[in-house]
């Protein structure tokens, strides 16, 4: 089981504990406050869509490609999306080679819930021939470097990288498809945010970094869509969560996310 | 998953507010759970809940294997929410999905916060959950299954947890959601609780709802939680009462023959 978390000393985390009881954290934000996203888009070329997101000390990159594939049986007029997570070691020593584990696919689901769910992309304009061919839209992200919350910057990555995101043309004659030269953008109906919290006692952080994820007693990750509606939330984490700071946090990510949507 | 013919319905919910199998929006699906009803695990629970069939069993506190995953101040909680193949309408791979790993982990994490871990350091507890036959809402059976397992297991707890669904299709806010209105609502949200102090161990929500909304589901799957826990403490009873009664049983027969030897 890959921990994602490292060991920190009594000391230190007794001092981040008492810290937040006066409102404060380790590295002089509020407990409201992110640190400075910095969002490149086209850095890769040989991808149909890709962005760098640096959230603090947290780097990841996301990568779009786009290939022609089935529908699934059950919506046979859709695009697929598949959305994937790399935890790769020179991103953290707390990272392993090997296939994702629970913590890469958590995060990959909830991302991937965010934009289906939420209807972000307008799958039915990508069906080329129903139930036969469709756009099979992979989202992958990896993370370069590891200092906390890499639900949030993962999941800015991916919408930054789908909104630059050109896919060719088609045309299709006798059951064939042509592929043309000619590039289209993505529909993207919303912009989905997400919000991560980290609860240290009784107090909610938000875009916790390492050294306070490893502290923290539960998660909670919170997206708003557009139009300030929730699309998605996902409680981790061994503690637990009461009703009242559950409300308080809807509130928060709430703003929280319409200040970064701008910054999409 | 293509089970639901398009044309066979209209609404899932008609004009009085009545839902495709009868239910009222706040109504639960009839549910029935069984404690201890396998011999080798510690603890285990089959539940019943409208189609969903849902077996738990908990191992532990054991020893754990591998050791190098032992830790030094507090058991380790293990979890593993399985599908068998033919639990859903196109046969399941047995291959454990990305859904499965994902559920164990949130699965785990809910019934981690009920469980005095630190009593059995370099102990593992180890929760299987096997879904037989999936009708809509199994994270939730398995996390209600298993925490009355554990239980069962007598593994020492905060409190038992509780987990049920809450959704909105059609614009109505729901109770318990089925396999149908899941598919074809307009929000689904999993939830689990420590019904003692209302804290939340497991909040998952997909679809789309307002604040307004949110709040109101919020309320209603704590209500339906608080009647499924009702059911997990009678199962619980209904076990040991009848323990109970055959040691009574037997303990009266004993005093008969010892008067006779008298």
């Amino acid at each position: 089981m890959m921990k994602t978390h490292q060991i920190i000393s009594e000391i230190e985390r007794e001092h981040i504990r008492s810290l937040v009881k006066k409102g404060l954290r380790i590295d002089g934000r509020s407990l409201d406050d992110f640190r400075e996203i910095q969002i490149k888009t086209g850095v890769v070329e040989k991808a149909e869509g890709s962005a760098e997101v640096q959230l603090g000390n947290t780097k990841v990159l996301a990568g779009i490609k786009a290939e022609i594939g089935p529908p699934f049986s059950d919506t046979p007029n859709n695009a697929v999306v598949t959305v994937n997570i790399e935890f790769i070691p020179l991103a953290s020593p707390l990272f392993e080679s090997g296939p994702p584990g629970e913590a890469a696919i958590e995060i990959a689901r909830v991302i991937d819930r965010g934009i289906r769910e939420t209807k972000a992309i307008d799958l039915k304009s990508l069906c080329i021939i129903p139930g036969d061919k469709v756009w099979v839209i992979f989202v992958d992200i990896y993370i370069l470097d590891h200092d906390g919350n890499l639900f949030d910057a993962s999941s800015i990555g991916a919408l930054a990288a789908l909104l630059t995101t050109k896919i060719k043309k088609t045309n299709v004659q006798n059951g064939e498809v042509e592929l043309l030269d000619e590039l289209q953008p993505l529909s993207i109906a919303t912009k989905p945010i997400s919000t991560t919290f980290a609860k240290i006692r009784d107090e909610l952080l938000i875009d916790p970094s390492l050294i306070e994820e490893s502290v923290a007693d539960a998660r909670l990750t919170i997206t708003h869509d557009s139009d300030g509606n929730l699309c998605a939330m996902q409680k981790g984490g061994k503690g637990s969560f009461t009703l009242e700071s559950i409300l308080k946090a809807v509130d928060i990510a709430r703003m929280k996310s319409e200040e970064i949507r701008e910054k999409i | 998953m293509t089970r639901i013919n398009q044309n066979s319905y209209e609404r899932l919910i008609d004009e009085n507010e009545i839902r495709i199998d009868g239910r009222k929006l706040d109504e639960l699906r009839p549910i029935n759970i069984e404690v201890g009803i396998l011999t080798n695990a510690y603890g285990s629970a089959l539940l019943h809940h409208g189609k969903n069939k849902i077996l738990a069993a908990v191992f532990g506190p054991r020893e754990l294997h591998p050791r190098h995953l032992a830790l030094p101040d507090r058991a380790l909680v293990r979890c593993e929410y399985r599908m068998t193949t033919f639990s859903v309408e196109e046969r399941k791979s047995p291959a454990p999905s990305r859904r499965e790993i994902e559920l164990s982990k949130v699965i785990r994490e809910s019934l981690e916060p009920a469980i005095f871990t630190h009593l059995y350091p370099r102990t593992s507890v180890d929760v299987f959950i096997e879904v037989l036959q999936a009708d809509g809402g199994t994270r939730c059976d398995g996390i209600t299954a298993a925490s009355t397992a554990l239980a069962d297991a007598g593994v020492p707890l905060r409190d038992l947890v509780v987990a049920c669904a809450v959704g909105k299709v059609e614009g109505h806010i729901l109770l318990d959601l089925d396999d149908i209105e899941d598919k074809k609502g307009e929000a689904d949200m999993p939830i689990a609780i420590l019904p003692r102090n209302k804290e939340v161990t497991l909040l998952q929500m997909d679809g789309q709802l307002s604040r307004e909304e949110f709040q109101r589901a919020l309320d209603l799957a704590i209500k339906g939680c608080e009647q499924i826990h009702e059911m997990q403490k009678e199962a619980l009873r209904k076990k040991y009462s009848e323990i109970q009664e055959e040691v009574l049983e037997e303990l009266n027969e004993f005093s008969e023959k010892e008067e006779n030897q008298d």
